[in-house]
């Protein structure tokens, strides 16, 4: 497949921004993206914009001609693209179909999500509306409940404790303690993260990411549009993949498997002609501990029953084999649904390039993988990006 | 809407739970025995359309449980609560477990549905208790 040159990504800081409207913060992001890109607006012929609980947070549907209008693209068509936390990776993807088809050079790709101007229950609430109204969200499933049976029936399948979670969340804030866009700049210790309450068991305060407001955005153009204009894109997405569950955990024959992930992984790798052995280091959707390694097994970088134990281990720390979420990843950077599938790719480029706060650690890189997952991994985009030039 | 109208209800799933309350719950079986709970016109994995309502068992075994103690505003009262998805066999279902201590509730054990109501709003909900 075609590889598709990442000409500049950038994303608001990340962090409680209640009074920041979701235009003026996709403004900031879009508009940056094009600013390192080098590429006018007007140059856009598309633009796939991720935001997921936007009705609820600022009473706005019908977002795409209002963030066109924010980035000066109205003579591009404008689509909001919906898939709960996996958004702005489903927005990505369409970006990069758009271009593969022919029907665009260049594609500004992001999300926006505004959270923290709602009441933490009314978020809780919007968030939930991600799980099955009927089967799931009528018996009191919450988000964090949700993983938590993820987590019970994966400790009940393969073992593994508290601690194994704590030691992904303590990895992930060391992360983003050296990133200046992240949400929390600091780091935790395991009794902060075992100690801390309870939110349903055993998800606690601290296996949980935070609720984040911010905005990411990409420019994407085709190898020959990148080429014509002399643009300095070393960066490419080589395989884009997406793969789809049942909405219903009680609908899936195993609920601590996430076949979505392995589904978009074989996809996505296929693309690129590359395997789980290539890979250098991920960013993974870890809003929940239990999560992160949920991720790691989907995408085959590690066995099932085997990803529990990656961080105790020290695999996946910034100097392991594997660097997973050297960005802080959504425990730490934070996580504005509709846009963290674009923010993964926007870091995931510095990563390679060498341009990131934390890009020390993978001085040789040359493939990462990005997997960005809605609800209870009913929806994943992952994607592969490679230094190409 | 006004009172001596009958609510708007969800057709399939509200007569799902009036089944369930009355104890002849059901759950529809695809051609190669997979259980679905309605409402469903196909098997979401094969296409199959040819779905037959078959009796749900009288009691499943608990698969996975969580204490749900931050809440959604419409569960303010409830919490904390025990939270699970039940294995029936071709079927599984998600509801709220009652009448045992939220800590006591664990994978393996036995319960049997019913349907009752939430303390914050009266809505329905699917309840299991512990088999008697």
């Amino acid at each position: 497949m075609e590889p598709i040159r990442i000409a500049g990504g950038s994303s608001t800081e990340f962090g409680e921004f209640p009074n920041r409207t979701g235009r003026e913060m996709f403004a900031e992001a879009g508009q940056g993206a094009l600013e390192k890109a080098g590429i006018e607006p007007n140059e856009v012929d598309a633009l796939y914009y991720g935001n997921f609980m936007g009705q609820d947070a600022e009473n706005q549907g019908h977002q795409g001609p209002l963030m066109a209008e924010s980035i000066a693209t109205l003579d591009a068509p404008a689509t909001r693209v919906e898939s709960a936390c996996a958004s702005a990776g489903f927005a990505v993807a369409e970006g990069v179909k758009a271009i593969r088809s022919g029907s665009a050079d260049v594609a500004l790709v992001g999300g926006m999500e505004r959270m923290n101007n709602l009441e933490t229950e009314e978020t809780t609430a919007s968030l939930a509306t991600a799980a099955d109204d009927l089967y799931e969200i009528r018996e009191g499933m919450t988000f964090p409940g949700a993983y938590a049976l993820m987590a019970e029936a994966y400790f009940e399948e393969f073992g593994g404790s508290r601690e194994d979670l704590a030691a992904i969340a303590v990895k992930n804030h060391e992360n983003g303690a050296t990133n200046p866009k992240a949400q929390f700049q600091f780091e935790i210790t395991t009794e902060k993260v075992l100690d801390a309450p309870m939110v349903a068991d055993p998800v606690g305060l601290f296996d949980a990411c935070p609720i984040t407001d911010g905005a990411s955005a990409a420019v994407l153009t085709s190898e020959s549009y990148a080429e014509e204009h002399g643009l300095d894109a070393p960066i490419a997405i080589t395989g884009s993949g997406r793969g789809m569950d049942n909405l219903a955990l009680q609908d899936r024959p195993a609920i601590a498997q996430t076949k979505a992930a392995e589904k978009a992984a074989d996809v996505a790798y296929d693309e690129a002609g590359v395997g789980p052995d290539d890979v250098d280091l991920a960013e993974v959707h870890d809003c929940f501990t239990i999560a992160e390694v949920l991720a790691l097994e989907g995408l085959g970088l590690f066995e099932p029953g085997e990803g529990i134990s990656a961080a105790r281990e020290g695999i996946t720390s910034a100097d392991g084999d594997l660097p997973v979420n050297l960005s802080g990843g959504l425990k730490a950077k934070g996580h504005p649904v509709g846009a963290t599938g674009a923010s993964q790719v926007v870091e995931m480029a510095q990563l390679l390039e060498g341009t990131h706060p934390n890009s020390d650690a993978v001085p040789d890189a040359t493939v990462g993988v990005t997997h960005n997952a809605g609800g209870t991994v009913a929806s994943v985009s992952v994607h592969v990006l490679e230094v190409v030039a | 809407m006004s009172d001596d109208e009958e609510p708007v209800k969800d057709a399939g799933y509200d007569e799902f739970l009036d089944a369930l309350e009355s104890g002849e719950g059901y759950y529809l079986e695809s051609s190669d025995g997979q259980g679905w709970l309605p409402p469903r016109t196909v098997d979401p994995r094969t296409g199959d359309g040819d779905l037959t309502e078959k009796p749900l068992p009288d009691a499943g075994t608990v698969a996975t449980k969580t204490i749900i103690r931050v809440p959604t505003p419409q569960f303010e009262v409830d919490v904390p609560f025990a939270l699970a998805v039940v294995d029936f066999g071709p079927v599984k279902m998600t509801g709220q477990v009652r009448g045992v201590d939220p800590e006591a509730v664990d994978v393996g054990m036995q319960v049997e549905p019913t349907v009752e109501t939430r303390e914050t709003t009266d809505d329905r909900l699917i309840v299991f208790r512990p088999q008697e």
